[in-house]
């Protein structure tokens, strides 16, 4: 059965492409691509990719105008019905902003843009994009942001722990991020935005294929091995 | 109508820009400045039959991240 997927492109997205290759690498249909302006997603999507970048030029706020865009409230509706969403990086902010997931992303404690390979800890492998790692298993995948702070106050710290919904750790500093939260699951475990690019590590010419099994995770999860 | 929206961060949550502000400040010399905080401010001009709550309607959906920002509407004689 074939995996049907789309990646949205907003104006500053940069790393659609790279998404988009990933998803095609891995489950080997190319995915649709689905510009900001359209109000509706194609019929059938096992799953919905924002990717990174500088959507709007971070006006306003990271993700703010992305969030507020036209397919935005088709991509809020089709999660809301449980089809699976992936934000990474803008995409995290994108989702953030929408309200599809608690917090906020701030400008990096350190105040620099961070672009390097950081190491990750798995911290619940029993999610829909996360199957295929173990628990507490480190994994390598390159970060590039600015804003990837994550901020909540310390009640939805403590909720988002208790319910298991942080997906992924950093296992060294890398931002300020509240409880060292990489990347976040919604209560219903369909969306999940992270900072890291696991489309950035899906081949040996990357440099390592730690992300590959988010990818495999959800494949699998949705269409079978 | 000239309406004025300042958009602070939230008590509590951390502001790494104003504390470079704050860093910078002192090493020019400027004593005695206890803490700084970084915001933004909007200068929006409206028709006259745009109502109060619209307004706030706007800072609540756009202009302000209700998660970590406040924001106070201020009217400016014309």
């Amino acid at each position: 059965m074939a995996f049907t997927s789309a990646v949205i492109t907003f104006p500053g997205s940069n790393c659609d492409r790279d998404m988009a290759v990933a998803l095609e690498k891995v489950s080997g249909t190319a995915p649709h691509r689905v510009w900001h302006g359209d109000s509706q997603l194609p019929e059938g999507l096992d799953f919905i990719a924002v990717p990174g970048g500088f959507s709007y030029g971070d006006y306003l706020r990271c993700g703010a105008i992305a969030s507020r865009s036209p397919i935005m409230q088709a991509v809020i509706a089709a999660a809301e019905r449980g089809v699976p969403v992936l934000g990474v990086c803008n995409g995290f902010q994108v989702l953030t902003e929408s309200g599809l997931l608690p917090g906020a992303l701030l400008r990096n404690a350190g105040l620099n843009f961070v672009c390097r390979e950081v190491s990750l800890e798995v911290a619940n492998a029993q999610s829909l994009f996360t199957s295929a790692y173990d628990a507490g298993q480190v994994i390598r995948v390159p970060v590039a942001h600015h804003d990837g702070n994550y901020f909540a106050d310390d009640a939805t710290l403590d909720r988002l722990e208790g319910e298991g919904r942080v997906a992924f750790r950093y296992a060294e500093e890398v931002n300020g991020s509240a409880r060292s939260i990489a990347g976040l699951l919604n209560a219903a475990g369909n969306v999940l935005g992270m900072m890291p690019h696991p489309e950035r590590a899906i081949e040996d010419t990357h440099g390592g294929t730690d992300g590959r099994g988010l990818f495999e995770s959800a494949i699998r999860g949705l269409v079978g091995a | 109508m000239k309406v004025r929206v300042h958009v602070s961060l939230k008590p509590g949550v951390l502001d790494p820009q104003g504390r470079a502000i704050h860093h910078s400040l002192e090493g020019l010399g400027f004593a005695g400045v206890n803490d700084v905080r970084a915001g933004r401010l909007f200068e929006l001009d409206v028709a006259e039959t745009v109502t109060d709550e619209a307004i706030d309607d706007m800072c609540r959906k756009l202009l302000a991240n209700m998660v970590i920002e406040n924001y106070r509407i201020e009217k400016v004689a014309a």
